[in-house]
């Protein structure tokens, strides 16, 4: 194990690491801590078989998020269903802990617009590809339901690289001077596609950012979900009672390439990846849940089991989908679409003899 | 056009805007408006003036310095059920939120399927001709037409400010705004009351003729009237305010083209790729054969808006818009 760089002390565990012995957490039994195991290994099973699928032509270009589920898991399961997710393309995957099938997110991978989901149908906003811009869209929602007396929180999930967009700022600053029911989960891990985080910031921890808003910031390891939990739940728990956003970065290390699409070859420390392996937030757990004797070989096999079959019956539902049609390109831009456009599928029909 | 008002009051420009306001959120409580100082001053030019003391400053909010942010927050509010009426405090004040304008509102209805919607207003001050420092003078409008998945209207006389916007609130997709700071003050007409709306997509014949079309929208439609009587006794000429540039009323511009044979479009933003541009190409497919002469365009200059001292030299002027109007007679 390489020694602890300087953004990677002073943060919050559950899960034994070192020195430090596992701690059990207050409200979780074991049924809760199975819930939470089978939802990272959905998450692990979606990333690793989509990096396949992707291999086998059967995707698009895919961001992959390996080592990151325990921060998309450890939410999720400290929100209740009411409560809003902002994801951003990393989380990609999340919509699955909230009933989403696998198919409707592998066909955005394929740009199939099936890949549409309606996002109040799980609490989910849609994907968002340009970097922290959803975090204002978080802030809005958030100080929106308060306004008409609700308690819902919303939670959103970016990256370190967001924290230097204007959208991130603009976005927790309204948050904050509104009280806006809203957690902000930052997951460090440390690299901006090739760009590391000593060139993305002086600061020299991201959740100082969060004394200039005027909010409390909880820095966790974010290879623990039942820190990441821990955490998100306090912030919620703040945000309820009408105390507005809490900032939680939680450390990791991107030790996947970026995208299908990238060669981190180019700029990656292969020794530091080769330790981030043996820290792997799905093999942490599993060993943890087997101290604490809530694991067995045969619950493990199960659960993957499980977790595989939905991939095969969602690549196989996602390909088995009908082409879309030229009308697909013109419809939902507009609930009141401009004439022009029935016009321009008329004419797209008209030369294409359709 | 539906009026269901009988009586009107005169009133200018920028109070027929606050009328609107008033009466928008005063019928619907999911309406509120947000931006900055729009609340305790009731905006830079009073356009929000009464709104935060009758309906709360939670309807009427003044937010941080933040365009991007209030936009991307109104992308938000209106998940929760709001429909959001944004203030840029100027044109050129309102590019930080064109980030938000044009990666989300134009986009997130279709990135949903359409099962959200974002009924969301941003309206704002736009145009030259006030005297003012560097960008609070710009005439943004082709950014926004430009731009999937939005709507925008730019009225040119009270009652259509007023109308126009009402219909921008009740419109279920996002409507730009922009209104014509010039003549704010200056710009004074019948108003109906209450409950006003003048549907998008409905261009104003606001002066028939036979001769030439001068096309406009806001604050070039009284430069082309002014023009229209300068050449009284040369040509009739009809004014057409477009009113909305997204959806445009194409039927209604056609029908005029085809009524005089000569058009001279008018914008005061520059002129490369300007909605002038837009209207010249639309004419030239779809109505070449009424054409006796070429489209005109009379615009602003490819140049960033000038210091105040030189902007009369910018904005298109009576007597260019005349010239436009002769030489395309004289074809």
């Amino acid at each position: 194990m390489n020694e602890l760089s300087a953004v990677e002390q002073g943060l919050q565990r559950v899960v034994g690491f070192g020195d430090e012995p596992d701690r059990r957490p207050e409200g979780l039994d074991d049924e809760a801590l199975l819930a939470i195991h089978r939802s990272l290994v959905r998450l692990r099973t979606y990333d690793e078989r989509s990096v396949v699928y992707h291999r086998q032509g059967r995707i698009g270009t895919y961001a992959i998020f390996r080592g990151h589920e325990a921060i998309q898991a450890g939410a999720v399961h400290a929100l209740e269903d009411r409560d809003w997710i902002f994801p951003s393309y990393r989380d990609s995957a999340i919509g699955l802990l909230r009933g989403l099938p696998a198919s409707t997110i592998l066909q955005w991978w394929r740009g199939h617009p099936s890949g549409w989901w309606k996002p109040e149908d799980v609490n989910v906003a849609s994907i968002c590809v340009p970097i922290a811009t959803q975090v204002p869209h978080a802030a809005g929602l958030a100080w929106g339901l308060k306004l008409k007396g609700s308690d819902t929180v919303a939670l959103t999930l970016f990256g370190d690289g967001a924290t230097s967009e204007g959208a991130f700022h603009e976005g927790v600053n309204i948050a904050a001077v509104v009280k806006a029911p809203l957690v902000l989960l930052c997951n460090n891990n440390q690299w901006a596609i090739s760009t590391p985080l000593s060139a993305q910031t002086a600061a020299a921890r991201l959740s100082d950012k969060a004394v200039g808003y005027g909010i409390p910031a909880i820095r966790v390891d974010g290879h623990d979900v039942l820190a990441v939990h821990d955490a998100v739940a306090e912030g919620v728990a703040r945000a309820r009672a009408g105390d507005g956003p809490t900032f939680i970065e939680a450390v990791t290390y991107r030790s996947a390439p970026h995208a299908t699409a990238d060669d981190p070859s180019l700029y990656i420390e292969p020794e530091r990846v080769a330790a981030e392996q043996e820290r792997d937030c799905v093999t942490v757990y599993e060993a943890y849940l087997r101290r604490l004797g809530v694991l067995d070989d045969e619950r493990a096999v199960a659960v993957r089991e499980e977790a595989l079959a939905a991939m095969r019956a969602g690549i196989q539902a996602a390909e088995d989908e009908p082409t879309a049609g030229p009308e697909l390109v013109f419809a939902h831009a507009y609930a009141d679409p401009p004439p022009s456009l029935a016009r321009d599928l008329d004419e797209l029909r008209r030369v294409h003899a359709l | 056009m539906s009026v269901t008002a009988v009586t009107t009051r005169e009133l200018l420009l920028v109070e027929a805007i606050n009328d609107a306001l008033h009466v928008e959120l005063g019928r619907d409580e999911t309406v509120m408006v947000l931006g900055e100082d729009v609340g305790r001053l009731g905006g830079v030019f009073r356009a929000t003036a009464g709104l935060r003391d009758r309906f709360g400053s939670d309807r009427c909010v003044d937010t941080p310095l933040s365009e991007a942010g209030i936009l991307g927050a109104a992308v938000g509010l209106c998940m929760a059920g709001w429909r959001p009426v944004v203030e840029m405090q100027y044109d050129a004040f309102s590019y930080p939120c064109l980030d938000q304008l044009i990666t989300h509102v134009g986009r997130y209805r279709w990135r949903t399927g359409g099962a959200m919607s974002f009924p969301l207003v941003v309206r704002m001050p736009y145009g030259g001709g006030v005297r003012a420092p560097e960008l609070h003078d710009d005439s943004p409008e082709t950014y926004y037409v430009h731009t999937p998945g939005v709507k925008v209207a730019v009225p040119a006389t009270p009652a259509d400010a007023k109308g126009l916007l009402a219909a921008a609130i009740r419109d279920p997709d996002p409507v730009v705004v922009l209104e014509p700071k010039l003549v704010y003050r200056t710009a004074r007409g019948a108003v109906p009351d209450g409950e006003h709306v003048v549907d998008l997509g409905r261009a104003r014949v606001a002066r028939s003729g036979s001769d030439v079309t001068l096309v406009a929208w806001g604050a070039m439609v009284d430069v082309c009237e002014r023009a229209a009587d300068a050449v009284s006794g040369e040509a009739s000429v009809e004014v057409l305010d477009l009113r909305t540039l997204k959806p445009l009323d194409e039927e209604g511009l056609i029908a005029s083209v085809r009524r005089t044979g000569r058009c001279v479009v008018v914008q005061e933003a520059p002129r490369t790729c300007g909605f002038a541009s837009e209207v010249a190409a639309l004419l030239a497919e779809r109505a070449i054969l009424d054409l006796q002469g070429p489209v005109l365009r009379v615009t602003g200059f490819d140049v960033p808006y000038p210091y105040w001292q030189l902007e009369d030299w910018y904005m298109p002027s009576v007597e260019r818009v005349a010239d436009a109007v002769r030489r395309v007679l004289a074809f």
